[in-house]
């Protein structure tokens, strides 16, 4: 009811019924009397009001349990602090994160960074690492999806390098690049290339056999097979590898920075340790969690727009 | 000539075996069939006895494990636009638009010889022969059933093809909607005259639709049991065709030979 009365071009006459429902059961002067002046406000606040609290009560049903969540947190840990005096509480934290959050990008030399810049050459560290093993990774999950020979000769190796964790890779990577940074992102690259070769496999191995026999009465070329029909029913196998893959990555890089050193998240981390500032690692804690959240987050908002109803 | 126009597909002496884990099975043994030019076949069995397979063999997806295949005369190598198949699941791309979905059809077929507007033209007629001119840019997930069948259909009637091969088609679909698409399609194939191949378990499609039913026995190395000539005139109204004494003695034989002779396994 609510929905439909404020498309109706003349309000006048429906909505007065329902305000008169909504009064308590007046006597029949004073209905006479709501009939003459006082119709047109009533009838324009009274379907307004639950039209307002409805989306509210779904919201609220919606964050509350998040808030409680949030709060049991907050909660545990406070009582942590107080028990354990050199582990900042809530509020001290929060007095240092609005110091540290006052000025994110000051620049003091290599070593002395906002912790916005310290955020964002991770990022760009992941971005590269990342980027590259998606070029090698998603190719490379084609042809193994596409020939079974490619995926029996790869397929030992794969399971032979996934399970061993990427830092173990950061050594092999200092001695060939020399140096912290190529070595960081090289470690990001191993941990995100595997996620992406396997999911965009299995993808191209599980596209569905009446595409195919689409394609094959109608005789499609390689090209268009692969850009209307491969393509498409792979991609969301794809966005879950690269899903996984920045999940990883970003875990990571936290770890790998810490042992590099430079600038970086995982660095300011180590930094703020060796400096005994052990609020400011809680606070690269919440950091840390609130970057990865958002890039699962845009990354789940990308694959649903590519999950089709296959029915 | 007209034994050429008489047997423009033929199926020659075909097996048909799958190797399986555990073994061999024979899905289809010595069958032979013959199909007029323009004539509509109805395949009718049991569920398992191969009438897929059967239809899967004219379209070329798979090859026969002896015997011979020939559309006009001519070995069937494989799959191929001229024997256009549309599918029990209408297997629509999710990712195209009706229009898509038939436009990649007809612009494999007649992209190489006609301009951009010609194979525009070609998809929306097809799309406007089955009635959904109106959902033409929707995709296969904002449509029903009933109208995802008919994009299918369109597709396949969209290249043209020399054979229209249909594997249950309605199968999925309630009785009205399925009775809607039996009267478009015969109205269809009226007009352009096609050669149609239709599986089917539905006893009264058969009848109606058909010039020829073909019945399978029981797989196993399943084969050609019967085949039955419909001799009702067209076009065919199923109104008056449910009160005509010829029909009725049509589909009873059907059903005798569904339930008498080729009496279903118990469980299955």
């Amino acid at each position: 009811m609510n929905v439909v009365l404020p498309m109706k071009p003349a309000p006048e006459q429906p909505p007065a019924a329902d305000a008169v429902l909504i009064e308590p059961k007046n006597a029949d002067a004073a209905t006479a009397a709501l009939a003459a002046a006082p119709r047109p406000p009533v009838a324009a606040a009274a379907p307004a009001r639950p039209d307002l609290l409805a989306p509210l009560g779904a919201f609220l049903n919606a964050v509350m349990p998040a808030l409680l969540g949030l709060a049991l947190l907050l909660t545990l840990w406070a009582a942590v602090a107080q028990m354990n005096p050199q582990l900042p509480g809530p509020l001290k934290t929060w007095e240092a994160a609005v110091e540290v959050f006052a000025d994110p990008f000051y620049r003091n030399g290599p070593n002395d960074q906002g912790i916005g810049w310290n955020v964002l050459s991770s990022l760009q560290r992941v971005g590269i690492g990342f980027g590259l093993a998606a070029l090698v990774g998603i190719p490379a999950g084609f042809i193994l999806g596409r020939f079974r020979f490619a995926n029996a000769m790869l397929q030992p190796v794969i399971a032979l390098l996934r399970p061993v964790s990427p830092l173990a890779w950061l050594p092999i990577g200092l001695l060939v690049f020399k140096k912290a940074d190529p070595a960081a992102t090289w470690t990001i690259f191993i941990c995100s290339i595997w996620p992406m070769i396997l999911n965009t496999a299995q993808g191209v191995q599980r596209v569905p056999q009446d595409y195919l026999n689409v394609a094959r009465v109608l005789n499609l070329s390689e090209f268009k097979i692969v850009t209307r029909i491969l393509f498409p029913a792979v991609l969301p196998y794809m966005l879950t590898g690269i899903r996984l893959s920045i999940g990883t990555a970003w875990l990571v890089i936290v770890a790998a920075e810490m042992l590099t050193g430079g600038v970086g998240i995982g660095f300011w981390v180590w930094d703020e340790w060796n400096n005994l500032k052990v609020e400011s690692i809680v606070i690269a804690i919440f950091v840390i969690g609130v970057v990865g959240l958002l890039l699962e987050n845009a990354l789940l908002l990308l694959a649903r727009r590519f999950q089709y109803d296959a029915k | 000539m007209s034994t050429n126009a008489a047997k423009y597909v033929q199926v020659d002496h075909v097996d048909m075996e799958f190797t399986t884990k555990k073994g061999t099975f024979v899905a289809l043994q010595d069958v032979c069939l013959n199909i007029a030019q323009g004539e509509f076949i109805a395949l009718i069995g049991h569920s398992g006895c191969g009438k897929s397979t059967l239809l899967n063999l004219i379209a070329g997806l798979t090859l026969p494990t002896r015997g011979a295949m020939l559309l006009a005369g001519r070995e069937i190598p494989g799959p191929g636009p001229e024997r256009a198949v549309v599918f029990q699941n209408h297997s629509l791309l999710p990712w195209l638009t009706c229009f898509e979905n038939v436009h990649l059809a007809v612009e494999r077929v007649f992209g190489g010889r006609e301009k951009k507007a010609a194979l525009r033209a070609r998809t929306e007629a097809a799309l406007e022969l089955v009635g959904l001119a109106h959902a033409m840019h929707k995709l296969p997930g904002e449509i029903s059933g009933g109208m995802k069948q008919r994009v299918g259909i369109a597709r396949a009637l969209s290249m043209e093809p020399k054979v229209l091969l249909m594997d249950e088609p309605f199968g999925a679909l309630d009785a009205l909607t399925r009775a809607h698409l039996q009267d478009e399609l015969m109205r269809i194939v009226q007009a352009t005259g096609s050669t149609v191949v239709m599986v089917t378990h539905d006893v009264d499609e058969a009848v109606l639709l058909a010039d020829r039913i073909v019945m399978l026995t029981n797989g196993p190395a399943a084969t050609v049991g019967e085949v039955l000539k419909v001799d009702l005139p067209r076009p065919r109204n199923r109104l008056e065709v449910a009160e005509d004494a010829a029909y009725n003695h049509y589909r009873a034989e059907v059903l005798k030979f569904l339930y008498e002779r080729q009496r279903r396994p118990a469980a299955a």
